[in-house]
């Protein structure tokens, strides 16, 4: 019975490994072996294996500029995505009294994840531009005199538009982790005298903390992992780690690319790792 | 993950929190009147820089990126199709369409069989879910290196139908599969168990079981293997070939187009997204209402 178990487990999954093993592990074992190539210079590879392309990585001062910005902006975006995703999602479990208007609001929370990110990204250029919406309106009634720069092709537009993108990322495990809290355990902590500061700190964190961890995964590995939020909102101003592997590519520079992307997927998956020891993803997922 | 779930909140609990939270009869602490101004503003930003652009796609041909608007006119959608300038839109538009319906086909049943797989254990299982996390988190420029080189090495000239589907599969498929854990977690074993008990085969009690009452949750796969084919960037990259996706296209629009056709091009984009969305979630408030008709009156 157990042997006929697995065998029926392994057929039901085997169309996802089909997917899994050529584009996803091969292609990271592929990355991996030409890290430890030589690049002709014109595209090509020469198989004549050196650890020179790390050498490089870890002796360039620019690396750990690449990595300091990049995890700047992690951790900025992971901050107020954090507190934004943290709150919406309690309004709307424990404030919203009307089931159906919970649903409906939280389901407003999602529609724009399931749209394009590049374009609600340029959006923000009509109002934090020079001459847009947010400028104009603080010059008329007169807050400012000059058009503030540091709105649009900043690091302050970069994190802006990571926050807009991805804090959905952290309200749907919330609202989920937080949906899951049986209410009466609420109504006993008030109804044996704790505050609502207890209540928040005792029964409600702790028992977000799986979605609040799943959020952070999200979040910290998809902005560690992008690269044309920082290139456009920043206005070149701000490189990241992807970015500077996407201009080796453009140069066909691929073994450095490779080397870079080895090392870049080696800190995700740390990091990555650190979230997990707080948690049981797989069973905060699967029941 | 999302619609799946959230349309299955407990309905009864929330109205109770909310009592507990706020014990005062119909009074409100302050805390709700500051987290709604919160909600409210987060809602406000999320969709006002979206609308933004929409509006300003309608500017007549003296229109720019900001505001004030300029005249009123479609001359910019005109410009996005029949310029050469703005690249191949319809092209890429019809790439990206077809794309995404053969990655929606291949999440969909994939992620289906792999949710039948994971209801149980077996040997093996956790590899499997950590590979499927690791998809999930891997830098989508990263992967689409790898795979870009892995066709370099075979030899294979990478195309939209054939590399650029693998890849994204590899992004959807953890998605769905997600999604497909949170359906099946509110799926009772007892209907299966009952079919099985009346002499169905397995195939005919996947089919005649499982399959409809799992239907919504399946649209709402659909839903994500869609649109995050159709607005996938990073692992299409490296992948596609010689011709571009949409998104591709918008990418390189926003580094040469600073006119408006760029909003445009934004504004035709997020309609046949909202046009999928409004689909999905009308076909499963649909089937819910179907569902919640036919239970006979006790």
């Amino acid at each position: 019975m157990a042997a006929r178990e697995r065998i029926l487990g392994w057929l039901y999954v085997s169309p996802l490994m089909l997917v899994l093993l050529p584009f996803f592990v091969a292609p990271i074992l592929v990355v991996l072996a030409t890290s430890f190539f030589q690049s002709d210079g014109f595209g090509g590879l020469i198989a004549n294996p050196t650890l020179q392309n790390y050498v490089e990585i870890f002796t360039s001062g620019l690396t750990a500029n690449l990595y300091a910005e990049t995890i700047k902006f992690t951790i900025l975006t992971w901050f107020f995505s954090l507190i934004i995703g943290f709150w919406v999602a309690y309004f709307l479990v424990f404030h919203v009294r009307s089931p159906l208007l919970a649903i409906g609001l939280f389901l407003l929370c999602t529609v724009p994840f399931w749209t394009s990110n590049i374009i609600r990204m340029i959006s923000w250029i009509p109002l934090l531009g020079k001459e847009g919406l947010i400028n104009m309106a603080l010059l008329r009634i007169g807050a400012i005199h000059e058009p503030l720069e540091f709105l649009l092709f900043s690091g302050f537009a970069v994190v802006v538009a990571y926050v807009h993108q991805l804090t959905i990322f952290m309200i749907v495990p919330i609202f989920n982790a937080m949906a899951r809290i049986d209410k009466r355990v609420v109504e006993a902590a008030l109804d044996a005298g704790a505050s609502r500061l207890d209540i928040m700190r005792m029964i409600i964190l702790p028992l977000s903390k799986n979605g609040i961890a799943l959020g952070s995964i999200f979040v910290v590995s998809i902005v560690m992992g992008d690269f044309f939020v920082i290139k456009v909102m920043s206005g070149g101003g701000s490189a990241s780690v992807v970015g500077a592997l996407y201009e080796d590519v453009g140069v066909l520079q691929y073994p450095s690319a490779a080397a870079s992307a080895v090392v870049l997927t080696i800190v995700v998956t740390m990091l990555v790792a650190l979230i997990l020891r707080t948690v049981d993803v797989r069973k905060e997922l699967t029941r | 993950m999302t619609a799946a779930q959230a349309v299955n909140v407990p309905a009864a609990s929330t109205a109770v929190a909310a009592h507990a939270i706020a014990p005062r009869a119909g009074g409100r602490p302050w805390t709700f009147y500051v987290l709604s101004a919160v909600f409210v503003f987060y809602v406000a930003a999320l969709y006002g820089p979206m609308i933004c652009i929409y509006i300003l796609s309608f500017q007549d041909v003296r229109g720019g990126l900001v505001f004030p608007m300029k005249g009123l006119s479609l001359h910019w959608f005109v410009d996005l199709f029949t310029q050469v300038r703005t690249g191949d839109v319809k092209g890429a538009f019809d790439r990206s369409v077809k794309l995404a319906v053969i990655v929606t086909i291949m999440t969909v049943v994939f992620s289906f069989l792999a949710g039948l797989a994971f209801r149980r254990r077996f040997a093996g299982d956790g590899i499997v879910f950590y590979l499927m996390i690791g998809s999930l988190v891997a830098p989508g420029l990263v992967l689409s290196l790898g795979v870009g080189l892995l066709m370099h090495f075979i030899g294979i000239e990478g195309t939209w139908y054939t590399s650029a589907v693998g890849a994204q599969l590899s992004w959807t498929l953890p998605f769905g599969v997600l999604v497909m854990f949170a359906v099946m977690s509110r799926f009772d074993r007892a209907w299966e168990e009952a079919a099985y008990d009346l002499g169905a085969t397995r195939w005919q009690t996947i089919r005649m079981v499982v399959i409809p009452i799992l239907a919504p949750g399946l649209v709402a796969v659909a839903l994500f293997g869609f649109t995050l084919s159709y607005d996938e960037f990073a692992r299409t990259l490296q992948t596609a070939g010689s011709l571009n996706t949409l998104p591709l296209e918008i990418w390189t629009m926003t580094l040469n187009v600073t006119s408006p056709s760029l909003y445009a091009l934004g504004t035709v984009t997020t309609i046949i997204s909202f046009l999928i969305i409004a689909i999905c979630l009308g076909t499963i408030a649909t089937m819910q209402k179907r569902r919640a008709s036919r239970v006979p009156a006790h």
